[in-house]
């Protein structure tokens, strides 16, 4: 039922970025499908690329990628775009640098395999967030 | 494995001989420069010291000599000037004069007599017929003609007894008189005689010739030629040194010499004596070095041997425990290795699973828009997929200890809840429990607050304890009962195990490092070692109790400081703050 409502009001714009290409679809399909205006991303750069062309009201990022950083990642997103909330993922079994990147600004984390309704309400709560300021 | 410790031996024996060799020689060669260096001091001044006491001595007993010589032809010129020509060829009056003097001087004089300038004795008093006895060849009447004064050598003359002539010249309208004194020689003997010191010190007077002018001791070389070279030597000194060392042809022996010249020149008065007797105190103090040296050698070498025995047996006991630690290192390092290598592929997994858990969950959503209500199987897809789901899950279960155990290592402090990690580290040791028959029990108090401590490091203790209590049950089965409460501001965890408990002899070493009862090879005997450690670095205690074939206890005392409960506040108040301010 709120998905329903989010997507009357306003379509929550997402930015997916993860180097695990799979995931990445995956996780497309179902936001997409929940009505989300959802853009994919496979490395931290293209994120950057994409940031620079449109704007985006919350961020899902992975911490652990090939090229770049994700708390790297994560410094530049918030640099161009002070208002965008990001929700970091992590495979990894410490949080220390998942808690390092909310020192650095991220809204909340995730750690993988994570459930979707988790997700979605992350996601929700950070554009609540952002909407609100 | 014997060639090793061969090896080690003759290491070791190296070690110890290096070490013996250096000690015996830092400690002994200043001990025997220290003493030649005193002992040659103390022989210098020793020397200096004697010689002068001797040197005093002698010329005491020469001025003595010299004082009874001069007294004595004193007495004889003092009469040759009184006396008249008559008197003096007068017998009576040498027999009353003589006996005066005798009276007066202690038959020092043995005769007088009158001798005129052709050496024919006028007039004659004493004990032998010596009247008109002919001298005019005897060597001291023709130095008495020539002399005002004379003294004779000593020698046998016509009464074959050894004595000396003090004669005094007097010209009476020039017809010369000669008067004559003998003087007994034991009286004069005695006058040298006691300087005597020692066993074989002794004085004597000799002539130029060298022929004796007192009675000489019975061993003495009689030789003439050896004393006469004492008159050069005499010459040759300097003032101050009279004191002469020599060594006898004869005997041997070392001697000593003090001579001093009487007469003017014409005697010499000598003192001798043995160089051992007149030195016997440096003998004494050589031989009292030579213990000190013997006895000061011995306790080095001695010391030394001990010392290094002890070090060599403390450096092998270090090595020993190095070795040991080494291995432990190399365990510690393994483990390390192996938790790092579970991290890297714990995270590998999480991101396929993560995937499947994903494409599962789309297979639902895509269900849903799919009109297969009537599909027969319908129910039992939704119940596959969700058991994808299920099943990934626990995949993430596991990786996640995995990966909290990886960080074995970390000492970070955290807050952390012990119950938590009794859970934890349980359901770790809960495969291995499996097998062995042993089945957990926890009852773990409610509302225990949280503890200031490092979650792995009391992960590490708690394992410890539990792979104990599992290898002393691994073949019997057991029960372990953990328990967590509350008690007077301590946390306290107990572990206690139905086990074949320790024995009392072995109770009080179990906390020792490299104790263990383990067969070689299975323990290092350092696991509760170190768990003593952690955790009395968090100020906490444990105490053990165990009885036989009944089973052991441990107690463990973690504190909960004033600090810490302030801190718990503080966390608590955090979030609603946060919650507030949004």
């Amino acid at each position: 039922m709120s998905e329903n409502k989010s997507i009357h009001k306003e379509k929550i714009r997402l930015l997916i970025v993860d180097d695990e290409k799979g995931y990445v679809n995956v996780l497309y399909n179902r936001l997409n499908k929940r009505g989300f205006d959802v853009t994919k991303t496979f490395s931290g750069i293209e994120a950057i690329q994409e940031l620079r062309k449109k704007d985006f009201d919350v961020a899902v990022l992975d911490l652990k990628m090939e090229d770049m950083d994700g708390i790297e990642v994560l410094k530049i997103l918030k640099k161009m775009e002070p208002d965008l909330e990001v929700i970091m993922l992590t495979g990894h079994g410490s949080k220390e640098a998942a808690k390092e990147g909310i020192n650095c600004g991220a809204f909340d984390y995730l750690t993988k395999p994570c459930d979707l309704e988790d997700l979605l309400t992350k996601i929700r709560d950070g554009y609540a967030k952002r909407t609100k300021t | 494995m014997k060639k090793d410790k061969q090896i080690q031996n003759t290491y070791y024996k190296t070690i110890a001989k290096k070490m013996l060799i250096t000690i015996i020689m830092v400690s002994i060669t200043p001990m025997i420069v220290a003493s030649l260096i005193i002992f040659d001091r103390f022989k210098n001044s020793y020397h200096g010291k004697v010689g002068a006491h001797l040197d005093e001595l002698v010329q005491k007993h020469k001025q003595n000599i010299d004082t009874f010589l001069k007294e004595r032809s004193g007495n004889i010129k003092f009469l040759a000037k009184t006396a008249s020509y008559e008197e003096l060829k007068d017998e009576v009056f040498l027999q009353k004069s003589l006996l005066g003097l005798q009276q007066a001087y202690n038959n020092v004089f043995v005769d007088l007599g009158t001798i005129n300038d052709k050496g024919v004795q006028l007039a004659y008093a004493g004990p032998f017929q010596l009247k008109d006895a002919q001298y005019s060849d005897a060597q001291w009447f023709k130095n008495a003609v020539k002399n005002q004064y004379y003294i004779s050598d000593v020698f046998l003359g016509l009464r074959g007894l050894p004595h000396f002539i003090v004669t005094v010249k007097k010209n009476f309208n020039g017809e010369e008189l000669i008067l004559r004194a003998t003087i007994d020689v034991m009286a004069f003997n005695s006058l040298v005689e006691n300087l005597r010191i020692g066993k074989t010190g002794f004085a004597y007077i000799i002539n130029r010739k060298g022929s004796f002018q007192t009675k000489a001791s019975l061993d003495l070389n009689t030789e003439e030629k050896n004393y006469a070279e004492l008159f050069k030597k005499v010459k040759e000194a300097k003032n101050g040194e009279r004191l002469i060392e020599k060594k006898d042809e004869h005997s041997g022996k070392r001697l000593i010499y003090v001579v001093s010249s009487l007469k003017g020149g014409e005697w010499l008065m000598v003192y001798q004596q043995d160089y051992a007797d007149a030195f016997s105190s440096i003998k004494i103090v050589r031989k009292i070095a030579h213990t000190i040296f013997g006895i000061g050698t011995f306790c080095i070498v001695f010391m030394a041997f001990f010392v290094s025995w002890r070090i060599v047996k403390r450096i092998a006991c270090i090595d020993r425990e190095k070795e040991m630690l080494n291995q432990q290192v190399i365990e510690t390092g393994k483990l390390a290795s192996v938790g790092e290598l579970a991290a890297g592929i714990a995270h590998e997994i999480n991101n396929p699973v993560a995937i499947m858990v994903e494409e599962s969950g789309w297979m639902e959503d895509l269900l849903e828009e799919e009109d297969l209500q009537k599909t027969e199987n319908l129910g039992e897809f939704k119940r596959s997929l969700k058991q994808i789901k299920t099943q990934g899950k626990r995949c993430k279960e596991i990786t996640y200890k995995l990966l909290s155990f990886a960080r074995k290592t970390d000492a970070r402090i955290d807050e952390v809840h012990v119950n938590e990690i009794i859970d934890e580290v349980v359901s770790l040791s809960e495969q291995r429990a499996k097998y062995a028959k042993v089945f957990f029990n926890t009852k773990l108090g409610e509302n225990l607050p949280l503890l200031s401590l490092s979650k792995s490091e009391m992960q590490q203790v708690l394992l410890n304890f539990f792979n104990n209590s599992l290898d002393a049950m691994e073949k019997t089965g057991g029960n372990i009962d953990i328990t967590s409460s509350l008690h007077n501001n301590d946390v306290i965890i107990e572990i206690k195990d139905n086990g074949p408990g320790i024995p009392k002899a072995n109770l009080v070493r179990i906390f020792d490092p490299f104790f263990t009862t383990k067969p070689v090879g299975k323990g290092t005997g350092l696991g509760l070692a170190i768990c003593y450690g952690i955790i009395k670095k968090m100020g906490g205690d444990i105490k053990v109790r165990s009885s036989i074939n009944v089973g052991t206890a441990f107690i463990i005392n973690l504190p909960v400081s004033e600090q810490k409960e302030q801190k718990e506040e503080k966390i608590d108040l955090l979030p609603d703050q946060l919650n507030g301010r949004v």
